[in-house]
Parts: C-alpha cells; structure tokens; sequence
C-alpha cells in the first residue's frame, strides 16, 4: 500500500445538469471542502473542519497549522491542501500538497505531509534509532516496543540536532510496518 | 565540439571555453529553505562523510564531494535537490515575493518551480506547466519530496494556455519561460548534448520558444516581470527570440546582476541585429563560473 495518486476509475459525469451535478464528487478536478458538516453539499466528503481536527487529535499538532491553507478534494477522499484563496473547481493535474485519504474506516495521512508538517507533532509519534530508521526507509516492517495508540504514526529519527520525520508507520500487534512508498525507499 | 565553432566570434576566451566544456561538472545541490536550513543540511552531509564547499553568489547553492546526493537522509527528507549551479539563476532573477501568483510554463521536472516555491516562502500560487506528460510526474515527484504546497502543476502547450482553470486569478504577477532548447551549455554534464545542435536545429525551435513567450507577456500583469532563459548558446534561440518579443512592443529590457560571473547579450550576429537593449540580457560560459552554459532575459511587462 503506498500513497501514490493512482487515479480513479470512476466515470466522468459533466454530461449531469442542475444541482445533481454538484452533489456529486468528480475525479478530473479538485473541489474545496465544505467548512462544517453542516455545509456539506458532496455526499461523503469530509468537512475542513473534520480534516483539522483529526490531525490535531491524532498527532497534536498545533490548532492553526492549516489556517493559511485552503483543503481540496480529488478523486475519492484523497484531501490536499493550497496556501492560496481560490473558488473551485479546479481542474488540474495536482493542486498544492496531499494531507491524508479520507472516507475510510481509519484516514491515512500521506508521506509528503508527515515529512512537511509532522515536526510539530507531539503525540503518536515514534523516534527510531539510526539502524532502525535505516531499515523503515528501506521498507522493512519490525518489532517494536510501543505503549501508545495503534494505527498510523509517524515515523522519526535524529538529524542534524532535532527530530526529523522519515514517513508513516502502521503499528500494529507489536509491529511497525513501513507505509513508505516504493519509490521513496531507499538503502542508505 | 564542432557545432561550437560558429560562436567563436562572440565567446570571450574561446580557448578556455572550449577547454571548459571538455570538464566534467561539478556535483552541487541546492539548500530547500521550505524544510530545512543551509546549517543544518552541512551538519547532516558532513555526519554521511560528505565534504560541503559554499558558492560565493547563493548561499544555498552548495558543492558536495559526492557523485549520489540522492543517497543521503537530506535527500530523503526533502532537505536537498540535486540542482545544477548555473540552472538556480533564473528563479533568482524572477525574484518572486511571498504570496504572488507565478507562473512556470516549461517547468518539468521541476528543480526550478520548487526553487521559486521556496523563494515565496511556499505562500502564493506556483502554476507549474509542462506540455509532456511523461516528465510530469518527475515534476509532482520533486514538489512532493520537496514538501512544497504552493504548486499546482497543469499539463497544457503553454503556448495556448489560459487562466480559466483558477477561478478569480486575472493575471500572473510574474512567469518563468525556461524554453525548450538544444541545450548545447549541458554539454558538460552530457556528451551527446551537441548532436542535432547548429543554426538550423536552432532556428527550428524559435518560433515555439518565441510563442511561449509570447504567451507569458500576455498572461503577466502590467508591471509584472517575465524571464526568458535556455540552457543554450545558441542567439537564433536567445537573443533573437527576446528581440522579437520587444518588437511586439508590451515589455522592456530589464538589467540585473546575479553575482555570478557572465557576458552581456549580443547585438548582432551573422547578418541579423538586435535591439540595443539587447545588452541587458546575460551570458553564462562555463569557463566563468566553472557550471553549464546558460542564457537570461529580465522583462517588465510594459502593457
């Protein structure tokens, strides 16, 4: 499993007229998210105010990390973010940085975002000895001592005089499997 | 080396630029202000056994003793892109500020959109085109390993793109055409580089590189910069395609000085002139800064 954008197969319905079109989630284009639950137009999709708060409640980052971004949807549930103001929809290849996935049993943040704004994190994340990050990076699952939640964390090491993420890790039944995508791995 | 004989009459130094060329490059990276700082990826290459020497004109420009950056934990995490001195210049003349909107119509694979990305403090908006699909993805690759968030990367020819995919935006505050060429000043890094390259290779990429251009002056704001650069030394794809551009009459000339070492822009060549402006535009030889070949334009939009 890797957080590469694969794309959806799902079918291209601009051929829709009124208010059915946009009620539904189209793939070729990014559309912002609604603010609240309450303004939800798109079934499924999840509320900017859903997407900050379970990055603040999984990873306790702090409550404003996202204010300067606006939050997009493409294809089902994967969720971007754009330091920048814009309507939608949007219809390009890729617009801004992807957050997370969404619209599953348990979200899944994206490698690009951990490594971008899991410094800040202060909760559910775990600091690998240099061997161990080592062999995270190259894609090896292993045993690991962890008292804390289980689910997606992220994964760091030491570097340069401060706690660096590498990416994420899936931890379950005490063991840490790398969620680092194929082309990301690399034997250091 | 024969195709570089026709520049004989406008390269200072032929001797040594010849002699240049035959070098191979040294390996440099550029410092991603967007996730790290310049101390702390010296810290992390001098800790892998990599020796790290600083260039005088961009302090986040460095040399590095090692033929793989990409093997190293600041390449892992985005703290480094392998980048070619010479190719951080045209961001730098762009100059754009935090917040703008910029557009990079020949962007892919990105090491230059992800350098203005970080010059904006990755606030604003990046429009980073490219017209081939398949150097796409080495585009959204860089911009994700690079953790930058101010890009959306579009798959357009850039000579007829538009603004419509962005709702609200009216113009570009500034664009980069960093123009397809025959890139004779890569010569350094890749031998073949020179095969298919002469005048009429050259003369058979203007239009399209006059026409990108052209595009850029039309989609950028009056008062709004527009730089021109090739990887080339040609003047058909150089100087010639910024004096057609000025003959359209909606932008000036603009001087500016890197701090590297560079020539000025030719004003005539062969049986062509150009306009005298033409001067304000730079040269870079590989004997002057020991990088590749490169050329740059700075244009104010006028209209």
């Amino acid at each position: 499993m890797t957080d590469d954008d694969s794309g959806s197969s799902e079918s291209d319905d601009r051929g829709d007229s009124g208010i059915d079109y946009f009620r539904r989630n189209r793939s070729g284009q990014f559309d912002r998210l609604p603010e609240t639950e309450g303004d939800r137009m798109v079934e499924g999709r999840p509320s900017r105010e859903a997407v900050v708060d379970w990055w603040v409640d999984r990873f306790a980052v702090p409550e404003d990390t996202f204010a300067d971004y606006t939050l997009w949807e493409k294809g089902k549930g994967k969720v971007w973010a754009l330091p920048y103001d814009l309507e939608g929809p949007v219809p390009v290849e890729a617009l801004g940085l992807k957050l997370l996935r969404t619209r599953q049993e348990h979200w899944k943040p994206t490698t690009d975002a951990v490594q971008r704004f899991g410094r800040a994190a202060e909760q559910n994340v775990v600091v690998l000895e240099e061997d161990r990050a080592r062999r995270f990076l190259a894609g090896d699952d292993q045993e690991l001592d962890w008292d804390g939640d289980w689910g997606y964390l992220v994964v760091a090491h030491e570097l340069a005089g401060g706690v660096e993420p590498i990416g994420v890790g899936l931890y379950t039944y005490g063991e840490l499997t790398s969620m680092v995508p194929k082309g990301r791995r690399r034997d250091l | 080396m024969d195709a570089l004989a026709r520049y004989e009459p406008i390269i200072p130094e032929f001797d040594a630029f010849l002699e240049a060329c035959e070098r191979h490059l040294p390996t440099t990276v550029r410092v991603n202000s967007i996730k790290a700082t310049r101390d702390r990826v010296v810290d992390a290459l001098e800790a892998e056994g990599i020796d790290v020497y600083g260039r005088d004109w961009n302090s986040d420009v460095l040399g590095v003793a090692t033929g793989k950056p990409g093997k190293t934990w600041p390449y892992v995490h985005g703290w480094i892109h392998g980048q070619e001195e010479v190719s951080a210049v045209p961001p730098a003349i762009l100059d754009p500020q935090p917040g703008e909107v910029v557009w990079d119509s020949c962007a892919a694979p990105g090491g230059k959109t992800t350098q203005i990305a970080a010059a904006m403090d990755d606030e604003g908006l990046v429009v980073a085109n490219d017209d081939n699909l398949g150097r796409l993805s080495a585009l959204r690759a860089n911009c994700d390993r690079l953790g930058v968030t101010s890009a959306a990367v579009t798959n357009t020819d850039a000579r007829r793109a538009t603004l419509d995919p962005f709702p609200g935006v009216d113009a570009f505050d500034r664009a980069l055409v960093d123009a397809p060429c025959t890139c004779e000043g890569t010569v350094r890094k890749n031998a073949d580089a020179l095969e298919g390259a002469g005048a009429s290779a050259s003369r058979n990429l203007a239009a399209l590189q006059s026409d990108i251009l052209e595009r850029a002056i039309e989609l950028t704001r009056e008062g709004g910069t527009v730089v021109y650069s090739t990887c080339t030394f040609a003047p058909e794809e150089n100087e010639a395609v910024v004096d057609d551009a000025l003959a359209d009459g909606d932008c000036r000339l603009l001087e500016f000085d890197t701090g590297l070492e560079s020539s000025p822009g030719i004003t005539e060549w062969n049986d062509e002139t150009y306009d005298d402006s033409l001067t304000k535009t730079r040269r870079y030889y590989p004997h002057q800064n020991d990088t590749g070949g490169f050329f740059a334009a700075k244009l104010e939009v006028t209209a």
